[in-house]
């Protein structure tokens, strides 16, 4: 199966300091893939590039296909009919999102005269029809209603509603939970698992949250340093993961059962991207660096079917971690 | 159990909040009839949603407001009145961490500065002294001189936040109320401070207040766990056995909304409705109108918080000691 979305050698640079330093990524139709990674791993950025939605003066190279037909470059009348349309992309704050003057109903009727060849009346009705699928309860009247007069639950309800407005086959949902409560948070997740059912609609959950990837993801894409340093299906990573440094965030993470343990920090932080690393970006953290780690970055090498992991110290790294396990 | 160092018996707060230019003023009960102990050198951890008074409760057990009713009592000792020579003898043995560390430092500053500022406030040793303490505290928190003569700026979000740890730690305080203190920060460096907090509280014997919406941290760090909603407590009782079995209806959809890796969110008790607002308190029990199990009684009565076995207490009607355990 050709995949929907394919990300080859994509890499960012602000100001001469490279924040993407070669991203691939594939995506198949209908898929869920989660990405997760610390603040600065280029989580976001990868998907701001694809859409051309960073400032001008980035320098972006390397190739995004939809459908195969290239995306980087491509003229705004095209981009615009991709943005919004196939690609949908909700965020963390959807407060700052929707505009504050204006009511829901004129929102989202925006998004549908520009993506959806509706008129008149069958606008209102999609208008509608969006709201209630969102979950938004008594959608007819509280179209009506400016931003400030949901809360922020269901403003997050809004902005996915107008995200599904152009039908996407693909929504690209960046840290839709973080600013809301566990409760919330847990509604949310909910909404867009039912969705994503419904529509057959592929999507990307961009978290620094490994338990909300790990239940919402067939498969998990750890970043670091501005690259994809492990992927595997979810379920495998967290039983298995093989990379130090996915290694390193799943140890971090609190147990909420069973015995309590020390937490296994990452010592030292996320390198400057302007100062970054010779080699291996994670070795001046990790454990298990030897001399070949600061000479060249590795690459993704397959591991398995369908695991990859950029570690030239990836066996060793295994073979500790079962070490571990067996004491 | 050693003896108490903070006891906090039945503490309310309200603020009057308007609704738009000319409404009414409406009281908002933010912490309403809390009563909470924290034994000396444990920690005691307090969660909730936003509005649920977690942080309204941990500035009142800091004398930063006074309560409208009730009273905190600090190692057997009534809080002094605020302004006074007893009081800020007493506020030295006390200290707070804020979520947001950048917030908490002057940017102007370089951080050696600022962590020596509560010595020469408290007035604590001669000059030489201070200096020597301000890298006693740095080593402390696992930072350099060097780290001290930057300016927060240029500093990583994870250090400045061992720099508001530092400069807490600076009056030797016995009990520290940690408001959110990690909730900022990357997983791993999460970690980093979450490890140094308990290898701190081993070595100097604090006693915290440790204030999360993140029942994982909130586990890894406490003795005592208080679940809040809408300024009560709902449920209270050991760190482990709260979490592994939750009894009020509330504190289970908590648990079961925390994700976990490696398990698939079948089963997931997943609320109904809004976050409760403040300023709206449903009559009965204030978790009513989320609550999957709720009867007639839940909306009219408000149920007391009561001991079901063990040290858990919870305050729900459906939840009534053994047989309820039983049944579960």
């Amino acid at each position: 199966m050709s995949p929907l979305v394919s990300i080859a050698g994509l890499s960012v640079a602000f100001g001469g300091a490279p924040v993407l330093r070669g991203v691939d990524l594939a995506l198949g139709k209908g898929e869920a893939v989660g990405l997760v990674g610390e603040s600065g791993s280029g989580k976001s950025v990868t998907w701001l590039a694809a859409l051309g939605l960073l400032p001008r003066h980035a320098k972006v190279s390397g190739s995004v296909r939809l459908d195969g037909r290239e995306l980087l470059g491509a003229p705004a009348a095209e981009l615009d009919r991709v943005r919004g349309g196939r690609i949908a992309m909700i965020f963390q704050d959807p407060a700052s999102a929707l505009n504050p003057v204006l009511t829901i109903r004129r929102q989202l009727c925006e998004a549908l005269a520009l993506h959806r060849d509706l008129q008149g009346e069958a606008v209102k009705a999609e208008a509608k029809r969006l709201l209630d699928l969102v979950g938004i309860p008594d959608a007819g009247r509280r179209l009506q209603a400016y931003p400030h007069e949901f809360s922020g639950g269901q403003v997050q309800r809004i902005m996915i509603a107008m995200a599904l407005a152009g039908n996407p086959d693909l929504l690209i949902a960046d840290e839709p939970t973080t600013a809301l409560d566990a409760t919330i948070q847990a509604q949310i997740l909910e909404l867009l698992s039912t969705i994503r059912r419904e529509m057959s609609m592929a999507m990307v959950l961009i978290s620094h949250d490994l338990g909300v990837v790990a239940e919402n993801c067939d498969r998990v894409a750890v970043m670091y340093a501005g690259r994809i340093v492990e992927q595997a299906p979810s379920n495998q990573l967290f039983a298995d993961p093989v990379h130090p440094y996915a290694q390193g965030l799943i140890g971090a993470l609190p147990p909420l059962d069973g015995p309590r343990r020390r937490l296994t920090a990452i010592p030292g932080t996320v390198p400057d991207p302007a100062h970054m690393p010779g080699g291996c970006a994670f070795a001046p953290r990790c454990a298990l660096a030897a001399e070949p780690c600061g000479l060249a970055a590795p690459s993704l090498a397959l591991i398995s079917d369908d695991r990859t992991v950029a570690c030239i110290r990836a066996e060793a790294s295994r073979r500790a971690l079962l070490g571990i396990a067996a004491e | 159990m050693s003896a108490p160092l903070v006891e906090v018996s039945t503490i309310s707060r309200s603020y009057s909040m308007r609704s738009g230019m000319f409404g009414r003023a409406t009281a908002v009960h933010a912490v309403d009839g809390v009563s909470l102990t924290i034994a000396k050198g444990e920690t005691l951890g307090l969660v909730g949603e936003s509005g649920s008074g977690k942080s309204t409760t941990g500035r009142i057990v800091l004398g930063l407001e006074p309560p409208d009713s009730g009273a905190v009592r600090f190692d057997a000792k009534p809080m002094a009145a605020p302004g006074t020579a007893a009081w800020r003898a007493q506020r030295a043995r006390m200290q707070m961490i804020f979520q947001d560390p950048l917030g908490a430092l002057d940017r102007r500053l370089p951080v050696a500065t600022q962590i020596r500022e509560p010595l020469d406030i408290h007035g604590h040793g001669t000059p030489a002294e201070r200096e020597e303490r301000v890298r006693e505290l740095l080593r402390a928190v696992e930072l350099t001189p060097a780290h001290g003569a930057r300016y927060p700026g240029a500093l990583s979000g994870g250090q400045r936040q061992r720099i508001v740890l530092a400069r807490a730690l600076a009056t030797k305080p016995d009990f520290l109320v940690c408001d959110e203190p990690v909730s900022a920060l990357d997983v791993s460096i999460q970690a980093q401070v979450v490890n140094l907090l308990c290898d701190l509280q081993a070595q100097l014997g604090l006693t915290l207040l440790f204030i999360s919406h993140d029942l994982r941290v909130v586990r890894q760090i406490s003795n005592v766990v208080a679940v809040m909603y809408l300024g009560r407590i709902v449920e209270i009782g050991s760190a482990d056995d709260l979490f592994a079995r939750p009894e009020h209806p509330y504190t289970q959809a908590l648990v079961s909304a925390s994700p976990a890796p490696g398990r698939r969110s079948a089963g997931r008790i997943v609320l109904a409705g809004d976050p409760p607002n403040p300023a709206a308190r449903p009559q009965g029990c204030a978790f009513h109108p989320r609550c999957p199990r709720a009867t007639a009684r839940c909306a009219s009565e408000v149920p007391a918080l009561s001991a079901v076995g063990g040290d858990r207490q919870v305050a729900c009607h459906l939840v009534t000691g053994a047989q309820t355990r039983d049944a579960a």
